[in-house]
């Protein structure tokens, strides 16, 4: 590789290049990162989770300027931000819809790597330091739920508190530690705006930049699954089919920006409930600890892995196995990388065989999201022939198995499939 | 540490013998810029003493740190203070209503069942995970009966679904949207646990236990204190 200047020996950046490696950091991350030249609309997705990370953060900051974390005051002072805060409607709704976008933005991230085989090798870790992220964001997503104190908000932490309490032996006594007290209440409150506001953002932050130094060691995959790295120009060492991230996909992603605020804005001004979706309305009442709303659910991005845990039928009189499939079903995507005997990539070259099972675990994923925001006799019962089994139960446990059948017979479909030939070089 | 040879600071010598470690203690070349002769190095030695530090400063620091920062997460002394026994007056309760109390910042049922729904209770038995209430942590010894109460009629149970503790809905009626077997209970709505009108839980539910029956005592006929055996008081 031919000798490069990474610094700059005169006039301000010279300077600062003496006693920081401002230049060099410059050209390795962005003006000379080069990345493949072949990305799609799938790729926009990385970069717009880092925008909803700062937006949250930013907005989060000065919701806590009049945010009130007790039990006597909380739902109070969420009312005050939403009436009396100058602007403070925008805000909060900025706040409660960038956690819904957050987890749209991350989901379609996770599809894009699912599809082109973004966590194979090379890149086991960058998935494994997602996956991560994804678990801390579920945490930071429930933490941030009991804020604003109402019924929902109140009830949800209880059933999901009480998650922790099924594991055998150690369990009681664990929920009891977490809340603080025998039930929800301000102790539960306070720890979990201290999670919420400090410990996890920064663990958040702290997993994001090795996301991104470990992507920043490999190099981005791409929708052909081909590794760039290994057509590189025998002169400047740099990729044939890699292009610099800036300006090119700076600029490509600044276009992704513009659409997502012209989403964003749309749910912020004209829908911030977004149909009970993203705002439940029993979270507008304030939280009773004597009375559950008769509908609860937990917000629409936990409704998948809820609806499992709903599926399960309890084992030997012990809740245990439901919470322990629902814990799974998050954990199973770690395994990816491990699980895939595909000797190709990228969808693009997989036979049917694979796209069946994709196809199936997507379906079955979206419909556990939905029984999960409904009630489980939402379809009614089956006769007496199915021993009066809500029809909804049976489709989500139906639903389950395959989910987790995507994941376990992965190694064998994987293998069987007939893939096509993948090219050299990348397609356009 | 550093790297670099150090020849003019020789009272600092550590960081130049640490890169001795990694040549297992060679005779120092003739052109070494090291201030000693580390062929007296004792290797093993060293690293036993960097282990041992290493070892007691993160069992110090662990020791300062985990047990205030994890104990502070228990209940507070305040919080421990707070579950004083509830008084209920049940002179007014209906046959065929239930009232809610609060006990330990819970829901508490007192459910007065008419004659006709405790009679139903046994026939209810081939349904039930529990029918007779041999779950002991779920009730008091003296409430293992067939109505889990201390009087026939009336059974007080926390309304705290065992599953994952949403307070489940009252259905007393029968029928109705619960299906037409329905005999009058509760039913939870997070998860669709059923129960009866003596708070025992129904095969197929998610919960997995009979609804817990608290430690409580007639003081007359019409008033229980909840949170008290009479054993205690």
């Amino acid at each position: 590789m031919a000798e490069k200047q990474m610094s700059e020996t005169k006039g301000l950046m010279g300077w600062i290049d003496a006693r920081f490696p401002l230049t060099s950091s410059i050209k390795n991350h962005l003006t000379e990162y080069y990345a493949p030249k072949n990305f799609n609309f799938w790729y926009y997705f990385g970069s717009l989770a880092l925008l909803v990370l700062v937006m949250q953060i930013l907005t989060g900051i000065f919701l806590t300027m009049h945010y009130k974390p007790s039990a006597a005051e909380a739902f109070a002072s969420v009312e005050y931000i939403m009436r009396d805060v100058w602007g403070g409607n925008y805000i909060r709704y900025m706040h409660s819809t960038g956690a819904s976008m957050f987890f749209v933005v991350v989901y379609l991230h996770m599809f894009r790597g699912l599809i082109y085989g973004s966590y194979r090798n090379p890149r086991e870790l960058i998935w494994l330091f997602g996956v991560a992220i994804f678990l801390c964001l579920m945490g930071e997503a429930f933490f941030g739920y009991l804020l604003p104190w109402g019924q929902m908000s109140y009830w949800g932490a209880q059933v999901i508190v009480n998650l922790f309490s099924a594991i055998p032996f150690i369990g009681p006594d664990f929920a009891e530690w977490l809340r603080g007290d025998y039930l929800i209440s301000d102790a539960t409150l306070n720890r979990f705006f201290a999670f919420h506001v400090i410990a996890l953002p920064f663990v958040l932050a702290g997993l994001v930049l090795v996301h991104l130094v470990a992507l920043h060691e490999v190099g981005s995959n791409n929708p052909d699954g081909v590794e760039i790295k290994k057509n590189k120009d025998p002169e400047t060492g740099i990729p044939l089919d890699g292009i610099p991230f800036h300006p090119y996909y700076t600029v490509k992603d600044i276009v992704g920006v513009v659409a997502f605020f012209i989403v964003f804005a749309a749910i912020i001004f004209f829908a911030p409930d977004m149909g009970g979706y993203f705002l439940e309305a029993n979270n507008f009442v304030p939280a009773d600890p004597l009375v559950t709303p008769a509908h609860i659910a937990p917000v629409w991005y936990f409704t998948p892995f809820y609806s499992i845990l709903r599926a399960v039928p309890p084992i030997f009189n012990s809740q245990f196995p439901g919470v322990a499939m629902m814990g799974l079903s998050v954990v199973a995507f770690a395994f990816l990388p491990w699980l895939d005997k595909s000797p190709v990539a990228s969808i693009r070259y997989r036979g049917s065989l694979y796209k069946k099972w994709l196809a199936a675990f997507v379906v079955s994923f979206v419909v556990l999201g939905y029984l999960g925001t409904v009630p489980s006799n939402v379809w009614g019962q089956f006769g007496s022939w199915m021993g009066g089994a809500d029809r909804a139960t049976v489709v989500a446990r139906i639903c389950t198995v395959i989910y987790f059948a995507f994941f376990i017979l992965m190694p064998w479909y994987t293998a069987k499939d007939k893939t096509r030939p993948v090219p050299e070089r990348v397609t356009n | 540490m550093s790297d670099k040879p150090n020849d003019k600071k020789p009272r600092k010598p550590r960081a130049a013998a640490n890169k001795a470690d990694s040549e297992i203690s060679k005779p120092a070349p003739a052109t070494s810029t090291l201030s000693f002769d580390t062929s007296t190095v004792d290797v093993e030695k060293r690293k036993f003493i960097t282990i041992a530090t290493a070892c007691v400063g993160a069992a110090g620091a662990l020791g300062i740190m985990v047990p205030p920062l994890v104990g502070s997460m228990a209940p507070s002394e305040r919080a421990k203070a707070a579950g004083a026994p509830v008084e209920v007056d049940i002179s007014k309760l209906e046959p065929g209503t239930f009232t809610t109390v609060e006990w330990r910042g819970k829901p508490v049922w007192v459910i007065h069942r008419t004659d006709e729904q405790t009679a139903e209770l046994a026939k209810l038995n081939g349904e039930l995970s529990d029918p007779e209430s041999d779950v002991s942590s779920q009730q008091p010894a003296y409430c293992k009966n067939a109505s889990r109460g201390i009087k026939p009629n009336i059974s007080v149970v926390v309304g705290i679904c065992t599953h994952l503790g949403c307070s489940p809905t009252s259905k007393l009626q029968k029928g109705g949207d619960m299906g037409e077997a329905w005999k009058g209970g509760f039913f939870c709505p997070c998860h669709g646990s059923k129960f009866d009108l003596a708070g025992r839980v129904f095969k197929g539910s998610p919960a997995p236990t009979n609804l817990v029956v608290p430690p409580h005592q007639y003081l007359t006929d019409n008033t229980i204190l909840i949170g008290v055996d009479k054993a205690e008081a």
